[in-house]
């Protein structure tokens, strides 16, 4: 059994321009632990998740899966984590089903795919193009890969906006059930969250971004 | 990270600080040695060097296209790879070398080509011709032309030297792809122009100030060089104590001139 | 454990699709092949003998502008509606999930120019023998057209105002791929060996299959998320 947590954040920093954007962040979170990550507009929340997934490399520190270098374990940790940023990368052209269908495991079934789509209300909107589906709706069409997806962190930035109340509720039911599931999440959010054992974590920008006019 | 202490002294050249001091000590030797260089060349080439039997005094013309022609190619070269190290090491001064050399080799292409044109008209009565090797020229100004558009083109100065890094990258790549296409290009379609290659052997008397204008040629590009990172390091690193420090020194001298 | 397969299939049969969903917008390119051929004669001459001897390079040269067009937004819908930012931190090679995006290019750019060519060839009184090599050369060209120009359209894609500045890039580069292709279409008509061009054109692709998806990840990589 190993005892390192599932994901370890140290000393980690990253340079935009030889301006570090936030101090170093130093996180760790275990499977079942949720960790809401805050920060004023431009602190740099968007920046430490895309960090924590990969997508930007970080200029100094080092991220941890299981107590190995994501570097190392690149494909693994990458089939193990979601993400889902402030543009969802919902397909206009294509419906609601088929962008889940895209944006799912390949082994996920049709039957799947659709009670994920009634999961997030939009059960009678399978075949509508999402041109024609409202900002929330797209977000929905997103959020619902948290129902088909296998992995075991959720990276979530601002999960929540221009969901309605119904929504917001069903959706923190679900973190909920991840949580209770073994899972982990980490998220940036403005909302209040009522979710047991929530923790947060404070994102400082680097004094470096001061000095810039 | 620990395999960074082994590369101490890699770190210690990539840092844009030592560069500056040490190029500081080198330039005034650098100074001497591209003027002399440069005086002895031309005044050799243009003024002592024989006439050519066929063409006149209008060959002399060659003691500044063939060198600026040399360094227009190993300029990309020498961008390209400035390019690769900064992306493999993530190393800035890098960066600021291929940033400085792009426009130089742009400078140096366009003054081969100018001078190429102004030589063909006494020569063979014509500014332009599609040969071989001038079109290669051509097509490597614009390979220059695509990095330096592409550098400033991005708000982030990260993000344009890595991209321009990359297409140095590949442009190295294509150039011997396209030199060669050309090359082929060219014996394709030989019948149809004038012929362009050089007198089968050169006189000793004009050989040698050629080569001396060669070597003046790639001192003056490494001053200019050093020169124009050395002005990309003090802009990049204005907010260093280190260039406040000189900023302070210089004011503080100027009075006393 | 790496889907790799998945990557470069699924990549493209979701490209395809949305082509498919914007049939308009992919048939542009064709429609523009068309049109820029109907210029040459109204501005050159209509005189069949003068529009034979132009025809190989017009023909390419429109091809290679018609897939220029095309390249800009290769990525940029990608980039924009976040699809991108997915592709980089799937756990499939990006190497190969664009290779399938540039192959899904290639078949709603590439392939219908080399399909149409023959009437364009009609049009602009290709002599027939060159009908074939043409079609083939197109073939080919346009896919390392394609390649080569995704890594233009990767390099430019955060950029507001790319379109211009892909062209600047990648032209250059498009150079030895013109050489070839209208070459080999020229020594059809001349009674010559056209293989010869064909297979540097094969060897140029088969070298741009290779590389070109590399550059096209390191870039996507290193400069969009600026």
């Amino acid at each position: 059994m190993s005892t390192a947590p599932l994901l370890t954040v140290e000393q980690l920093s990253y340079e935009r321009d030889d301006c570090n954007v936030f101090k170093p962040v130093n996180l760790a979170v275990e499977a079942g632990d949720i960790l809401q990550i805050e920060g004023a507009n431009g602190a740099g929340k968007t920046t430490l998740m895309r960090l924590m997934t990969s997508a930007l490399q970080p200029t100094a520190g080092s991220i941890l899966y299981q107590g190995r270098s994501i570097a190392q374990c690149r494909y693994e940790y990458l089939a193990d984590i979601l993400y889902i940023g402030h543009q969802s990368g919902v397909k206009m052209a294509l419906s609601a089903e088929e962008n889940l269908r895209w944006m799912s495991p390949a082994s996920t079934s049709a039957n799947q795919i659709a009670e994920a789509l009634v999961t997030v209300g939009l059960g009678g909107y399978a075949d509508v193009p999402c041109y024609s589906l409202s900002a929330g709706q797209h977000r929905r069409v997103a959020l619902a890969r948290l129902t088909t997806s296998r992995a075991k962190i959720w990276f979530l930035d601002e999960p929540f906006t221009s969901i309605d109340k119904q929504g917001v509720a069903a959706l923190q039911n679900q973190l909920q059930n991840h949580l209770a599931q073994g899972g982990a999440i980490l998220l940036s959010t403005h909302q209040n969250l009522a979710i047991d054992g929530l923790r947060t974590y404070s994102v400082e920008p680097h004094a470096d971004r001061g000095e810039l006019r | 990270m620990a395999s960074a202490r082994n590369w101490n002294w890699f770190h210690r050249m990539g840092s844009p600080r030592w560069f500056y001091e040490t190029t500081g000590r080198w330039l005034p030797w650098l100074w001497v040695l591209t003027i002399s260089l440069v005086l002895t060349g031309l005044v050799w080439g243009l003024a002592f060097a024989p006439q050519d039997a066929k063409q006149g005094n209008s060959f002399r013309i060659i003691y500044l296209h063939v060198p600026a022609s040399f360094l227009a190619l190993a300029g990309y070269y020498l961008m390209a790879i400035a390019g690769a190290i900064g992306l493999i090491w993530k190393m800035k001064l890098s960066y600021m070398v291929m940033k400085s050399a792009a426009p130089i080799g742009a400078a140096l292409t366009f003054i081969a080509l100018f001078t190429g044109a102004v030589w063909g008209k006494p020569t063979w009565g014509t500014y332009w011709v599609w040969d071989a090797r001038i079109t290669s020229m051509l097509i490597l100004l614009f390979l220059y032309l695509g990095v330096l558009a592409l550098q400033y083109a991005f708000h982030s100065q990260e993000a344009g030297n890595k991209a321009s890094a990359i297409l140095a990258l590949v442009g190295t790549v294509n150039i011997p792809i396209i030199y060669k296409s050309v090359d082929w290009w060219y014996t394709l379609h030989q019948s149809a122009t004038i012929k362009l290659t050089s007198a089968p052997s050169m006189h000793p008397d004009m050989f040698q100030p050629l080569l001396v204008v060669i070597v003046a040629m790639y001192s003056f590009y490494g001053l200019a060089l050093i020169l124009y990172t050395r002005v990309e390091i003090l802009q990049r690193e204005r907010k260093a104590g280190w260039v406040r420090e000189l900023a302070r020194q210089a004011e503080t001298q100027e009075p006393a001139k | 454990m790496i889907a790799t397969s998945v990557g470069f299939s699924g990549y493209l049969k979701r490209d395809l699709l949305l082509a498919y969903r914007r049939r308009g917008e992919a048939a542009s390119p064709l429609i523009f092949f068309l049109l820029v051929s109907t210029l040459i004669p109204l501005g050159v001459s209509p005189d069949s003998a003068r529009l034979a001897e132009l025809a190989p390079g017009i023909i390419w040269v429109m091809a290679l502008l018609a897939t220029l067009l095309s390249t800009e937004s290769l990525f940029a819908s990608d980039y924009q509606d976040g699809s991108l930012e997915q592709m980089l931190i799937s756990p499939q090679l990006l190497a190969l999930t664009v290779l399938g995006k540039v192959t899904a290019h290639w078949l709603v750019s590439g392939l219908p120019l080399t399909l149409v060519s023959p009437v364009i060839g009609i049009m602009l009184s290709l002599p027939g023998e060159g009908t074939v090599p043409m079609m083939a050369s197109l073939a080919l060209g346009t896919a390392c057209l394609s390649l080569i120009g995704a890594v233009g359209a990767a390099l430019t894609v955060s950029l507001r105002k790319g379109g211009l500045l892909l062209s600047v890039l990648v032209i250059p580069l498009y150079m030895p791929v013109i050489i070839f292709g209208s070459a080999a279409v020229q020594a059809a008509i001349d009674g010559l060996n056209w293989l010869g061009p064909l297979a540097i054109l094969g060897a140029m692709l088969s070298g741009a299959i290779a590389l070109c998806p590399l550059a096209i990840a390191g870039a996507l990589r290193l400069v969009s998320n600026n």
